[in-house]
């Protein structure tokens, strides 16, 4: 039987020649991510920046237009409406103030007074309503797994393996996370906690790549003390490629069904992981490989397939 | 590689029929289910986002506790200094503490000691390590005494102020009759509450967002709140509230209270047997019964005014005295509101309002949307990484698939015993490690491969391949795992849910690819001894 390879057996792909390159390409991604942060920013869902959701159901076609000069004369603020999915799914979003008169029971005035406006004439499929005391506490705490995910990848790598790892695949993380937060600044998509939970996969994931990659390196530099970094990074790579390709491909393959299935509630969240996962493929081999040639790697390591390298450290 | 111990083998099967045993019941109606007492009852717990219902972050104003502390101070003050026979000044709160001013100095030291007796012991679990403490700092400097609450009593009083609401809000939600209803402190001073099921969550909302305190007090006739207001002269011991059903319309109360709403002990709706609107019918305790009895038996033909938050329901004559200890209130209400109303009466008061801070509800219609459309992908999913890992590996596809089945069987399985909540991004965390949890075995297949190319015998390159792919597969999980578990202790609801599946799916698929895939790896090549491996 005829097998399916993505990748055929023996590569022998130059990727340190095009490493600079590569990392050029990073820096501008990297570059052009923080200056989109700066300039267009984030749009934060109501999480973290308080607010008020209401997603609803009419009979029939919704009228947006209807609903917007229906709700705008309500003195609740700013109203934005879009279609959700199907055509008659609606997604009102109401504000929170930001002149900081905005409290806590605010969202909840908001949605009584949409109630009453809308009456029982659509149905309420979901209300989601954050005041600002719990929005603020949520930036607080996402911004601080993002960065204890980091750091616990880093020491474990440190520990694994040896720091300069750490820092080539803490530097790899921090890429993927930094060029798909500018992808979602730069489409102005929904950043919201589960947009977090995204990030959190792609740097689980992420990890998990550049650890085949650096496991193979590891063994290579046991096997052939004497060959040359960039080429026994070469080989590693080229080693592992048709492992990261299927693995990156059967797992895409099991998020574009879940973006393309998994209906409208999570399909940023979905779309955030498979940009995610993509990224992180082409990080673990420009970005985590490239940062060891530059700082180097020590070269006597000790020739237990299973060590740690601080253990051999003295050895 | 090829010899598995016979209790490895054990261990293997009995995993996944474990695994089968515990999935099992949520291919069952609940009826079905439980018919069959050898299965387990415990279905996986779908989560609200799925089954429809409402998540709301309440916050106990704490700060109003002590703020009513500080005024009923003020009067305990008033009456002490009374008592002594001590003229005093300025007396009333004074940001966080009371203050009066004592006008002979000869009496300082009477009134700071008769004050200072009015302290109690309070005793704060946290932070007096359990030592019992005064709950009032009094301090003198000239004539003026400053009265503050100490910071074991605020921490007291807040700590009872939460164990009592939530009690009150239990019975409120109880009072609701759903099902499964989720009541937990959070933090210092806030409750999580969750209800599945709801049809009417503004209802909940309603019933959780009166304080409910109730109480009976007499109508100030000396003259009328209109009068009062107009010429800025509200008499002491009075004061002005509106009515609940025209909030325009002022009266004047007493603030002393006849009766309060702590002496009820039955409230039920009804209607009212002449005009036949819905009321409320109440009964008192014995002491509460009494009071009333004597205050109606003292001022028959004078109005009193039924106090619920500040508002008046109703202000009705006393046309004679009522001994019985038991009324009605009636307020032109509807059906519900009555209903409501003697919900929240029999349910009592809380100690102090609370603040919805977060709310998070999902329609029944949403739900099982987002369970149809969950289900679709995940089946979509798994059959397209199916079919793509049987045409990259052939045969051995067909083994990482069997694995694979036996993963997702763990999964669930875990989700039921734990009784771990399912969301959808849960499910999407399933759809994910279906896709990762192949990986192992692509890691040890493409390690065989390169055996066999680096020119091994079969048998050699398998036993190999699962050997040298052992090392990356641990690091990879556990790095897998490390994020899980961080989103896990940052998540809330749905998040938490993805975190518990990513998790259990990180250690379950490590089993199934390293033994339950290496056993069927074996299996085979033991029973084939093939000379020759395609893969």
């Amino acid at each position: 039987m005829k097998r399916l390879k993505l990748v055929p057996d023996n590569t022998n792909l130059p990727f340190a020649r095009y490493a600079s390159l590569a990392v050029g390409l990073s820096v501008v991604v990297m570059v052009a991510s923080i200056v989109l942060l700066f300039t267009r920013g984030l749009n934060f869902g109501i999480d973290f920046e308080g607010g008020t959701v209401i997603e609803i159901a009419t009979k029939g076609p919704a009228d947006i237009a209807g609903l917007r000069a229906h709700l705008s004369g309500l003195g609740i603020g700013e109203v934005q409406l879009q279609k959700f999915g199907d055509d008659n799914n609606v997604l009102i979003r109401i504000g929170a103030a930001h002149d900081g008169s905005s409290t806590d029971d605010q969202g909840q005035i908001v949605v009584q007074k949409v109630k009453d406006a809308l009456g029982t004439t659509v149905e309420y499929r979901r209300i989601e309503s954050v005041g600002p005391q719990v929005s603020g506490e949520l930036i607080r705490s996402a911004t601080m797994a993002v960065l204890v995910a980091v750091a616990l990848m880093f020491v474990y790598i440190w520990f694994r393996f040896e720091w300069q790892f750490g820092l080539g695949a803490v530097l790899s993380i921090f890429h993927d996370v930094l060029a798909t937060i500018g992808v979602f600044s730069l489409f102005q998509l929904e950043f919201n906690l589960t947009t977090i939970a995204a990030l959190l996969t792609i740097v689980g994931y992420s990890m998990n790549d550049t650890v085949v990659v650096f496991d193979r390196m590891r063994e290579n530099l046991r096997k052939y003390k004497k060959m040359e970094l960039r080429e026994l990074i070469d080989l590693s790579i080229n080693e592992t490629l048709s492992r990261t390709i299927m693995t990156s491909v059967t797992t895409l393959i099991a998020l574009i069904a879940l973006f393309v299935f998994g209906g409208e509630v999570i399909r940023s969240f979905t779309f955030a992981m498979i940009f995610g996962i993509v990224i992180g493929t082409y990080s673990s081999i420009y970005v985590a490989a490239p940062v060891l040639i530059w700082i180097g790697v020590k070269r006597e390591w000790g020739t237990t397939s299973l060590g740690r390298g601080k253990a051999e450290k003295k050895a | 590689m090829l010899h598995f111990e016979r209790w490895k083998i054990a261990l293997i099967a009995l995993v996944t029929l474990a695994g089968i045993f515990f999935t099992a019941p949520n291919f069952l109606p609940k009826g079905a289910l439980s018919g069959l007492s050898f299965l387990p009852q415990k279905q996986i717990n779908l989560g609200l986002d799925l089954r429809g219902g409402s998540y709301m972050l309440l916050q106990v104003d704490t700060a109003s506790v002590s703020r009513d502390r500080l005024q009923q101070l003020v009067n305990d003050v008033r009456k002490t200094l009374r008592k002594e026979n001590v003229l005093y000044t300025g007396l009333g709160v004074n940001g966080d503490a009371v203050t009066v001013r004592i006008s002979n100095p000869e009496d300082v030291e009477k009134s700071t000691k008769a004050i200072r007796d009015l302290s109690s012991v309070v005793t704060a679990n946290l932070l007096s390590g359990g030592l019992p403490a005064r709950d009032l700092d009094v301090a003198t400097s000239g004539g003026l005494i400053t009265v503050k609450l100490t910071e074991t009593a605020k921490i007291a009083r807040a700590q009872s102020a939460i164990q009592q609401s939530m009690e009150i809000v239990r019975r409120r939600i109880d009072e609701l009759g759903t099902t499964e209803p989720v009541i937990q402190q959070q933090g210092a001073d806030r409750i999580l509450v969750q209800v599945p099921g709801l049809d009417d969550p503004q209802r909940l909302k309603k019933l959780l967002g009166q304080t409910a305190k109730l109480n009976f007090r007499l109508v100030d006739s000396s003259t009328t709140a209109q009068q009062a207001l107009a010429t800025h002269n509200i008499p002491a011991g009075s004061e002005v509230l509106y009515m609940t059903e025209d909030p325009t319309r002022p009266l004047l109360v007493q603030r002393r209270v006849m009766v309060g709403g702590d002496s009820l002990v039955d409230a039920q709706p009804g209607f009212d047997s002449r005009s036949g609107e819905p009321i409320v019918s109440f009964r008192f305790d014995s002491t509460g019964a009494r009071l009333f009895g004597e205050v109606t038996r003292d001022n028959v033909g004078k109005p009193f005014a039924i106090v619920l938050d500040d508002k008046v329901i109703s202000a009705p004559v006393i046309r004679e005295p009522i001994l019985g200890g038991t009324g009605q209130i009636s307020g032109n209400f509807t059906v519900q509101q009555a209903n409501d109303l003697a919900i929240l009466l029999r349910a009592g008061a809380l100690p102090a309002p609370l603040n919805i801070l977060e709310e998070r509800t999902v329609g029944p219609g949403l739900g099982a949307d987002s369970i149809r459309a969950g289900t679709i992908a995940s089946i979509i999913g798994s059959v397209a990484v199916i079919i793509f890992m049987i045409a990259a590996y052939g045969l051995f596809g067909v083994f990482a698939n069997l694995a694979l089945l036996v993963n997702v069987v763990l999964i669930m399985g875990v989700l039921s015993m734990l009784q771990a909540t399912l969301t959808l991004p849960g499910i999407a965390g399933i759809v994910l490690t279906i896709g990762t949890a192949v990986d192992a075995n692509v890691l040890i297949y493409e390690r065989i491969r390169e055996e066999i190319r680096s020119g091994k015998s079969v048998i050699a390159a398998i036993e190999a391949g699962y050997n040298r792919a052992l090392a990356p597969i641990i690091d990879a999980n556990i790095t897998h795992f490390i994020s899980a578990a961080v989103l896990f202790e940052l998540g809330s609801g749905p998040v938490r849910g993805f975190a518990v599946t990513l998790a259990i799916g990180v250690v379950t698929s490590v089993f199934t690819a390293v033994t339950v895939n290496r056993l069927i790896v074996a299996t085979w090549v033991r029973r084939r001894r093939p000379k020759l491996l395609v893969l």
